[in-house]
């Protein structure tokens, strides 16, 4: 029985704010063609100088992968001719990677899933061809030069499903670290899986089949999925494979030939003779590792184990490091993690997906999220008013405290106040009064409910309870 | 003709070496605006024979001169040789001058920016007469390969200058510039000044920034002066050595003062012959009894001169001949008519076709040859056997320098097997003309310093000896040579043009 044989190789762009070997900006969505200088254009005599920025992120990003940082890393050319590589050669890393020899743990449908990281390493970004319909072309060199990372793994994935949990978990490690926005659409993070089948007796396997074309996790999932089925279904057919690259369509949901073994190029990889070998010294290691944030899965099990969460919550709020650092601040003022998960996840993630805010961008604070939860606990509000408070809040950026008191939203938990109320709606439903003497304790809500409606809701629930009970039983 | 008989009598303004016009200039014996005056005097006068230039800069070079002589005049502390007139290698890039490198697939490129060189020089206030020919993409040892025009030697119009940097030696021969600036990756500087009776270095790899240089093989490659005497080179030197940020491989090494060691007492210095490059195959008698004659020389100064062997210095031709392409072929690679410079105005079926059209348009067959042959040896398959072996004889090469240099402190060997040749007499035998680059391809190879210093004339023609360093120790080399210069007079002939 063959098995599916899956590695991905990814690229991230990084979030440095200059390119990888010259000064100009690194930003998505500029003036075609307005960052640029003579060295990322290639021009005669134009010499790279690495960004060392760039360099940190992926020994930072290769550290929180368990990676080997290399002692002596070399960049290499990569040569090959197409108009949106400026110099038709592409620095990149081949022998002498900066990181390698990390691994990633999943847990796959309840099953723990090793994956282990061949390498994570830097390039710079190519440019962009642009055709236009008159069969001109045009090429955009603002993305030439970006630091780009390659994250490769060992051919360790059996199915799509755990595909789609590594790129998940790394996208959100990537985010962690703050080293790249991981976006898939905008082509700052791209995935390209290579799908092959096994028999683990004989060892035999089909030609590997690398994927291309991809622009979200789904999609990822979705090719993977597909071209495992395609491989078994040419296995049992006969149908011949073979080395190639294809091409995910995705309104039509299937893989088709980009280009194949034969027609694929060769590098001609050599050492960059224009730069030096990065030789990181153990002491910047040694500073990038201790300062590494903690990491999204350690997070994750301590929200469990330190505040009691159901692992869905820790899993959410540990999505993005933001989302997390918002909880913890806010449990840390009001206590309640559970009470504090449900808003941070209920409420307040409404509030922001109307608004299209960032949860950095909030307009109300985790100080002023936690006063509010304390205005339910201590009986000032209830759940449901406070509700009804937070989109107050928002608006107005006052406090919990502030908005209650402008509005008079508190409860009512005077006694001699309730009582008052208590006895008028005892001497305005004679009816109830007599069925629950009668022995229908469901009578007494008729009371209860004329407490609140005169208060809007506002007398506190158990309070008024209490009091009309002691005045028919007493 | 008689080489004596070559010799003028008078000293014309453009026949002072760049010291003795910085002193008249110091003096206010002379404006700088004269001394461009004198440079484009003698261009008049030379350049339709000797054709050392493919772009010549006089607006800019009396603009620069005039504010050379306007800060001198109002008492402003000026750099030393501010004002006097330099020429350029065509593959140095300057803002706003074409830099075609002698090729078709660059003759309309004009950089947008300075290379560091020349930036310093401009901020040195020298002024720029104009870009020297040189062969196309600086592949060459006569400067026939140029894409535009063949420069004559000015020692005699029917030889070749050297090359590739022979449009910037012939230009400092000829008396058509001060001094000027070249490249060498395999001779470049060295080989034309020999052949064109001037002092030429190719400092230490790393010493002089390559930005801006145009790359022919960049971990060979290395700017230097081609000038009339031995303090000339020590000052040019000083002005373009020294780190540059926007070249990582330009070295953090302090940048000493060259002329300081000119008339150090040189008694006692131990100076290597080296065996295979002075008495191998190939090299001519005359050369090679000029540089036993200077050797003499040097002996009689207190050095102790004994021969050195280079035993892997044989197999610095093959090696050279694998790197250089290799890199060659992915530097060139850029060159596709897509940005900047030549492209094919013939019809094409897609951009592949437009790169290849271009290409087999621009570029001349020499660099053709060795991008084919780079890109062969770079091939999956032939790496190992090629460029990975190449890699391990250049460090052999090296080593051989590293044991010579515990037991001296500079070698010597000529710096050409022979005086220049005929146009024409070695184009078409490659070989041959590889062969002229025997005694300084193993320089580049070991990323040494290494000069040129005229050292005698076999029939009318130049010879020059080739002094090799340690690893910036370039002040050694020039006391040396400064010292043999000061005990004879070769340095002071003039071609009869």
């Amino acid at each position: 029985m063959y098995e599916p044989i899956v590695g991905v190789e990814v690229h991230a762009q990084l979030t440095t704010s200059s390119k990888m070997f010259c000064s100009c900006r690194a930003e998505f969505g500029a003036e075609p063609n307005t960052n640029v200088c003579p060295v990322c254009l290639g021009l005669p005599g134009s010499l790279p100088v690495t960004n060392r920025k760039a360099v940190e992120q992926v020994i930072r990003t290769g550290l929180a992968l368990g990676c080997e940082v290399g002692t002596l890393c070399r960049f290499y050319r990569k040569n090959y001719f197409y108009p949106d590589l400026a110099k038709n050669y592409q620095i990149s890393q081949y022998d002498e990677p900066l990181t390698f020899g990390g691994r990633m743990e999943l847990s796959v449908e309840g099953r723990p899933v090793s994956i282990r990281i061949r390498r994570a390493h830097l390039e710079e970004d190519t440019g962009k061809n642009i055709h236009l319909p008159n069969g001109r072309s045009l090429v955009e060199y603002n993305r030439c030069g970006v630091p780009l990372m390659e994250i490769v793994t060992e051919p360790d994935f059996r199915s799509a499903a755990e595909v789609r949990e590594y790129l998940l978990q790394l996208r959100r490690l990537l985010w962690y670290l703050g080293v790249s926005t991981a976006n898939m659409e905008e082509g700052a993070l791209r995935a390209e899986p290579t799908v092959n089948l096994r028999d683990p007796e004989t060892g035999e396997r089909t030609p590997k089949v690398e994927i291309k074309n991809l622009a979200s996790i789904r999609a990822v999932h979705d090719a993977v999925e597909y071209e495992i089925r395609r491989q078994y279904h040419c296995l049992e057919t006969g149908e011949p494979m073979q080395q190639e690259t294809r091409r995910w369509n995705e309104a039509q949901g299937i893989t088709t030939v980009m280009r194949t073994k034969e027609s694929a190029e060769d590098y001609m990889y050599f050492p960059e003779p224009d730069l030096v070998p990065i030789e990181p010294e153990p002491e910047w290691v040694e500073a990038i590792r201790a300062a590494l944030p903690e990491l999204p899965q350690a997070r994750q099990q301590r929200f469990v184990a330190e505040y009691g969460l159901p692992e869905y919550d820790a899993q959410v709020l540990t999505e993005d490091r933001a989302t997390a650092d918002y909880f913890e601040a806010v449990v840390q003022a009001c206590g309640e993690p559970k009470a504090c998960s449900n808003w941070v996840m209920g409420d307040l993630q409404r509030l922001l997906n109307e608004s299209g805010c960032s949860i950095t961008e909030s307009r109300v604070s985790p100080q002023q999220l936690a006063e509010l939860i304390g205005t339910i606990k201590d009986g000032t509000i209830s759940h449901n008013i406070a509700q009804a408070v937070l989109p107050k809040m928002w608006a107005t950026g006052h406090s919990a405290r502030e908005v209650i008191a402008a509005e008079n939203l508190a409860l009512i938990s005077d006694a001699t106040e309730i009582e008052k109320l208590v006895d008028e709606a005892i001497a305005a439903n004679p009816k109830a009064v007599a069925d629950y003497r009668g022995g229908k304790e469901k009578a007494l809500g008729a009371i209860v409910g004329h407490v609140m409606r005169q208060t809007k809701g506002q007398a506190n629930a158990a309070v008024v309870n209490e009091l009309i009970l002691a005045r028919l039983n007493g | 003709m008689a080489a004596d008989t070559k010799e003028t009598i008078t000293v014309q303004l453009h026949e002072l070496t760049a010291w003795e016009l910085t002193q008249k200039l110091q003096q206010r014996e002379i404006s700088a605006v004269e001394a461009v005056e004198a440079c484009f005097d003698r261009i008049a006068a030379v350049e339709d024979r000797v054709k050392a230039y493919l772009c010549l800069t006089r607006d800019q070079a009396l603009q620069q001169a005039r504010e050379v002589d306007a800060r001198r005049a109002s008492g402003e502390a000026l750099p030393a040789t501010a004002g006097v007139p330099i020429a350029y290698k065509d593959l140095l890039c300057t803002d706003g001058v074409p830099t075609t490198c002698a090729s078709r697939i660059l003759a309309n490129f004009v950089p947008p920016y300075d290379a560091t060189v020349v930036e310093r020089c401009s901020q040195a206030g020298l002024p720029m007469v104009g870009k020297a020919n040189m062969d196309e993409f600086a592949m060459g040892s006569s400067t026939e390969n140029s894409a535009f025009q063949i420069t004559a030697n000015p020692w005699d119009l029917e030889r070749v200058p050297g090359g590739s940097s022979g449009g910037s030696a012939a230009a400092v021969a000829a008396g058509e510039a001060f001094w000027a600036l070249g490249t060498d990756t395999g001779g470049s500087i060295r080989q034309p000044a020999s052949l064109c009776n001037l002092v030429g270095m190719k400092p230490t790899y790393g010493r002089v920034s390559r930005y801006g240089v145009v790359a022919y093989a960049s971990s060979l490659d290395q700017v230097g002066p081609l000038t009339r005497d031995v303090r000339d080179c020590a000052l040019l030197l000083g002005l373009i050595a020294g780190r540059d940020q926007r070249d990582s491989t330009s070295a953090a090494v302090p940048v000493p003062d060259y002329t300081e060691v000119l008339g150090r007492d040189v008694t006692g210095l131990r100076a290597g012959i080296v065996r295979e490059l002075l008495y191998g195959e190939g090299i001519e008698s005359d050369v090679r009894e000029a540089v036993e004659a200077a050797i003499k020389t040097l002996d009689s100064l207190g050095m102790a001169c004994e021969e050195v062997s280079l035993p892997h210095s044989e197999y610095s031709l093959p090696c050279y001949y694998i790197i250089a392409p290799a890199e060659c072929s992915s530097n060139l690679a850029r060159y596709d008519g897509v940005r900047y410079g030549h492209r094919t105005e013939r019809e094409t079926t897609s951009v592949y076709d437009m790169f290849a059209k271009t290409r087999e348009e621009g570029f001349g067959d020499e660099v053709k040859l060795r991008i084919i042959k780079g890109t062969y040896v770079l091939s999956a398959g032939y790496y190992d056997a090629y460029y990975r072996k190449a890699l391990q004889v250049r460090t052999l090469i090296k080593r051989d320098f590293e044991q010579a240099f515990e037991r001296f402190d500079l070698l010597i060997c000529p710096t050409s097997p022979s005086v220049a040749f005929r146009i024409g007499e070695k184009a078409d035998d490659p070989l041959a003309m590889k062969l002229a680059d025997i005694c300084t391809l193993p320089i580049n190879l070991a990323g040494i310093p290494a000069m040129s210093v005229p050292c005698g004339f076999s029939g009318g023609l130049p010879i020059g000896m080739q002094l090799m360093g340690k690893p910036f120790d370039e002040p050694t080399l020039l006391q040396v040579a400064y010292a043999y210069e000061q005990s004879c007079d070769w340095h002071r002939r003039r071609p009869a043009l």
